[in-house]
């Protein structure tokens, strides 16, 4: 038996952040060595404090093809920005 | 340098005009500063000129691992052995960080190993050369090192996001790698005799190997205006040489060593320092596998893949076992 190592995506949240974020993959035979080796390879001079590991094969990506259909709907909608309101001079806080 | 002379697979490199549809659509991109990410469409001889540069420099960080393993055990104090272990840990973290971003142009990790242990892939000719003596673990930080920082900082605005990324991660800790390597230097130089001697040797033996390491002259080089087209490689190889000889230069003075080559000269003019020739069937020669340890050294990486085969399949075993236990 001599297949490859699965390949996982690592997402680490900083001692500042407030949310995880992509730093890298590894491969690893199952997902407690994948945290070992995060551990290792991206947190070594203090660049986290909570890492996550997902499967690579179980992400599923957004085509670039896709990208007019997918975003384009959002460009004309200003009605959902709160800068589409002019406030009085006076009123503060809001 | 740690990717040196890479094929691009063009004969010629074609103006915008020449170039049709997604071709076209592609490089006006780059010309654009758009970074190409895993998904987007790319020229196949793109695609196949960063995994030929990708790998090669993810090898050179792993056979980089044995010059400098060489001398764990006999670090002259712990205090060096255990930045020495803590470089050569981050080495291994850099080829992780070059293979997983390698591995976003679709080719596997095995692959790329089973390409290197076949001879096929390349890694920097920098080392194929012995480490002889303690000093030598210091020259390797400040002048090898020194010269990757040179390389690998505008690498980190190439054209391919994740290789680009990669570098990012890799220049951070490069610069604690040369100022570790300088200091080693530096204290020698300072101290006795015999270490002052033992600097100056290892300055001489790894000057020229460091020179070589930017590849040969550019101008010529088809490969060269292909990369810098693709925006693969933003700066020659003699550019980026030039740059290494005019930071390396002051630093040798300023610690009270020679760079041994006789015909090094400040022109005041241009305020670059000249050198003199390079010995470029050196550089082929050892390009070629015939340098002082390519042998040993891709035997080395052979014999840990095939004797620890047996692990990698046991952890797998155990890993499979553990989920249909679940």
């Amino acid at each position: 038996m001599m297949t490859e190592w699965p390949l996982w995506e690592v997402f680490i949240r900083s001692s500042h952040g407030l949310a995880h974020k992509h730093v890298g993959s590894l491969r690893a035979v199952d997902a407690e060595m994948a945290l070992g080796n995060a551990r290792d390879v991206y947190t070594r001079r203090n660049e986290g404090m909570s890492i996550w590991v997902v499967k690579a094969a179980d992400i599923v990506a957004s085509q670039p093809g896709d990208k007019d259909a997918l975003f384009d709907p959002a460009r004309s909608k200003v009605y959902r920005h709160p800068t589409f309101y002019n406030l009085p001079n006076g009123v503060k806080h809001m | 340098m740690y990717a040196q002379m890479v094929d691009t697979g063009v004969e010629r490199l074609r103006t915008a005009q020449e170039l049709e549809g997604d071709e076209r659509a592609f490089q006006e991109r780059i010309d654009a500063g758009v970074r190409i990410e895993p998904q987007d469409w790319m020229p196949e001889t793109y695609r196949k000129t960063l995994v030929r540069q990708i790998s090669q420099h993810a090898h050179s960080e792993i056979v980089g691992m044995l010059p400098e393993g060489n001398w764990i055990t006999r670090a002259p104090s712990l205090q060096r052995k255990a930045t020495l272990l803590a470089k050569v840990q981050d080495e291994g973290g850099h080829g992780l960080y070059l293979y997983a971003a390698a591995e976003t142009l679709g080719v596997s990790r095995d692959d790329l190993i089973e390409a290197l242990h076949s001879g096929k892939a390349k890694y920097s000719s920098i080392f194929n050369y012995p480490t002889l003596t303690w000093a030598d673990i210091g020259a390797i930080g400040w002048l090898v090192d020194g010269a990757a920082i040179i390389n690998q900082i505008p690498l980190c605005r190439c054209s391919y996001g994740p290789y680009g990324r990669a570098m990012v991660r890799v220049c951070k800790e490069e610069s604690f790698h040369q100022r570790q390597g300088f200091d080693i230097m530096a204290k020698l130089a300072a101290g006795t005799q015999a270490q002052k001697r033992m600097a100056q040797d290892a300055l001489n033996r790894w000057w020229w190997p460091a020179v070589m390491m930017f590849g040969p002259p550019d101008g010529e080089s088809v490969h060269g205006a292909q990369s810098a087209a693709w925006k693969i490689k933003l700066h020659g190889n003699d550019d980026l040489r030039q740059k290494f000889i005019d930071q390396t230069v002051p630093q040798a003075d300023l610690i009270g060593l020679t760079i041994p080559d006789p015909a090094l000269s400040l022109n005041a003019e241009t305020g670059h320092h000249e050198i003199g020739p390079i010995d470029w069937d050196e550089f082929y020669r050892v390009v070629k596998g015939d340098g002082p340890c390519n042998r040993e050294r891709l035997a080395t990486r052979v014999e840990a893949w095939e004797k620890g085969a047996w692990v990698r399949e046991a952890a797998m075993a155990h890993a499979m076992k553990q989920r249909n236990a679940a």
